[in-house]
């Protein structure tokens, strides 16, 4: 498999308030790689700097080879679904997710609403074509997201805690989306704090904290048997004692 | 009975009638000229220029402070005395109401463009849209459907406050109620009552119609 994001050494400051510090990452086509980290480690961050949403003050991003620039040409290949949705309110659903491929793409407009059903009929909205984003749940607002970044055929997904902001019944319709499209093969980058997903889709873990990787496994050690005391430490929040006497 | 009779007298129906144009002739005009400066001025004052955006506040704020009537006695007396302008007061109150609209209009624009959270201009460009694409497609549809009801609901504040211009000359519906009353003192004494009733209903009517379009739009875009 060939590289599809290099990324050495990257350094992002707000301020005197360091961010990210000297990150490499590698991504391979279709891999899919999960990002963990507590809140406000760097995480989010580090997938709007990929997304071209931040300007960075040290080191390089490429996308198959080509350095990311803010509104350059190959940030095409770069779609990105956000924890808030973010469908545009005053348009509907269809109208949602076949402006950018018409009007940024100069798509037919016919061809890009045949294809945009039939995306919706994959994620179980093709009733929804018509409604508006504020007649949608959560759960369906997110997958309609999902759909308007995947009709402009990026080849790096990212995913920025898409389920956060979602009432528990509905994390696990958006996931299964997420879920499908890891087995078709999608080169994906996902942030979540969804324990058993990440373990589920990942071929890769990456965790960050404090702005550094700290640890790069594969799902299975990482999970079980962390190379590191943070990870260790980090995993160890998602886990309870049971506070119940056994009885007698 | 309560001096509605008068209404019926003669012209003085088609007077008042005439008197509710010239109100709602002023306030359309000033409207139509306000709403592009107001956006003009609006989209300066979301800007980041500190320095314009400093002096369009003093603006926004003189104009909010002054009374009106203020304004009305300031531009049709004081621009005579001063530079010898000979304006109508037609044309005083049309310049009045410009200035204060575009004022309000330029508040209300500001606001509009400041309610659009920053994420729709980052999954716009996220998607691939250029800023000007993003502009024309996402955020100025936006704006304008929050605009729409709000404008309408100045334009009936416009209508209201014309009952000033009076004060300085211009023959609007209630001057017109004055003139009325003023001739049938002797045969009917109660006129104020039934004339300024009538008033009161053009007044009403003009304003509740604009806004139960402005309500309506309200509940259609929210």
């Amino acid at each position: 498999m060939s590289d599809l994001l290099e990324i050495k050494h990257l350094t992002k400051r707000f301020g005197e308030n360091s961010v990210l510090e000297d990150i490499n990452i590698t991504v391979r086509k279709g891999e899919v790689v999960v990002i963990l980290g507590p809140s406000g480690c760097g995480k989010s961050t580090l997938l709007r700097c990929i997304n071209a949403l931040e300007d960075t003050q040290g080191g390089e991003m490429l996308i198959d080879g080509e350095p990311i620039v803010k509104g350059g040409k190959n940030m095409r290949k770069v779609g990105m679904v956000f924890q808030s949705y973010d469908l545009f309110p005053h348009l509907n659903v269809l109208a949602n997710i076949t402006l950018a491929p018409v009007k940024v793409m100069k798509r037919d407009k016919e061809q890009v609403q045949e294809e945009a059903r039939e995306l919706l009929k994959r994620v179980g909205l093709s009733d929804k074509e018509k409604s508006l984003p504020r007649e949608l749940s959560g759960g369906q607002k997110q997958r309609v997201a999902i759909v308007r970044a995947l009709i402009m055929q990026p080849e790096l997904l990212l995913f920025d805690e898409v389920t956060a902001a979602l009432d528990p019944e509905m994390v696990r319709e958006v996931l299964e989306v997420v879920l499908d499209l890891a087995k078709q093969g999608k080169t994906m980058m996902i942030v979540t704090h969804e324990m058993q997903f990440a373990r589920a889709i990942a071929d890769r873990i990456i965790m960050i904290d404090g702005g550094r990787i700290v640890e790069e496994n594969t799902p299975e050690r990482f999970f079980t048997d962390p190379e590191t005391d943070r990870a260790r430490q980090f995993l160890n929040t998602f886990t309870y004692e049971n506070v119940h006497k056994k009885e007698q | 009975m309560w001096g509605i009779e008068v209404i019926f007298k003669g012209r003085n129906l088609i007077r008042l009638l005439e008197g509710l144009g010239a109100a709602l002739e002023i306030s359309l005009i000033s409207v139509l000229i306000s709403i592009p400066i107001g956006i003009i001025l609006g989209v300066l004052m979301a800007g980041k220029n500190p320095v314009i955006k400093a002096v369009l506040r003093i603006y926004l704020d003189f104009i909010r402070i002054m009374p009106q009537l203020v304004l009305l006695f300031l531009v049709f007396f004081g621009t005579t005395k001063v530079w010898g302008w000979d304006l109508s007061g037609e044309v005083s109150s049309v310049i009045v109401f410009s200035m204060w609209g575009a004022a309000e209009m330029s508040d209300l624009v500001r606001g509009a463009l400041k309610a659009i959270p920053k994420h729709q201009y980052e999954s716009a460009q996220s998607l691939g849209f250029t800023p000007l694409q993003t502009k024309a497609y996402i955020i100025i549809p936006q704006c304008v459907r929050r605009l729409i009801p709000l404008s309408i609901n100045l334009i009936t504040r416009m209508i209201k406050t014309t009952s000033l211009v009076l004060m300085i000359g211009v023959v609007e519906v209630l001057k017109v109620a004055q003139q009325i009353i003023e001739a049938n003192r002797m045969t009917s004494p109660n006129a104020a009552f039934g004339v300024y009733l009538f008033v009161f209903v053009l007044y009403f009517a003009a304003c509740f119609i604009l806004s139960l379009i402005a309500r309506q739009l309200e509940r259609k875009w929210s």
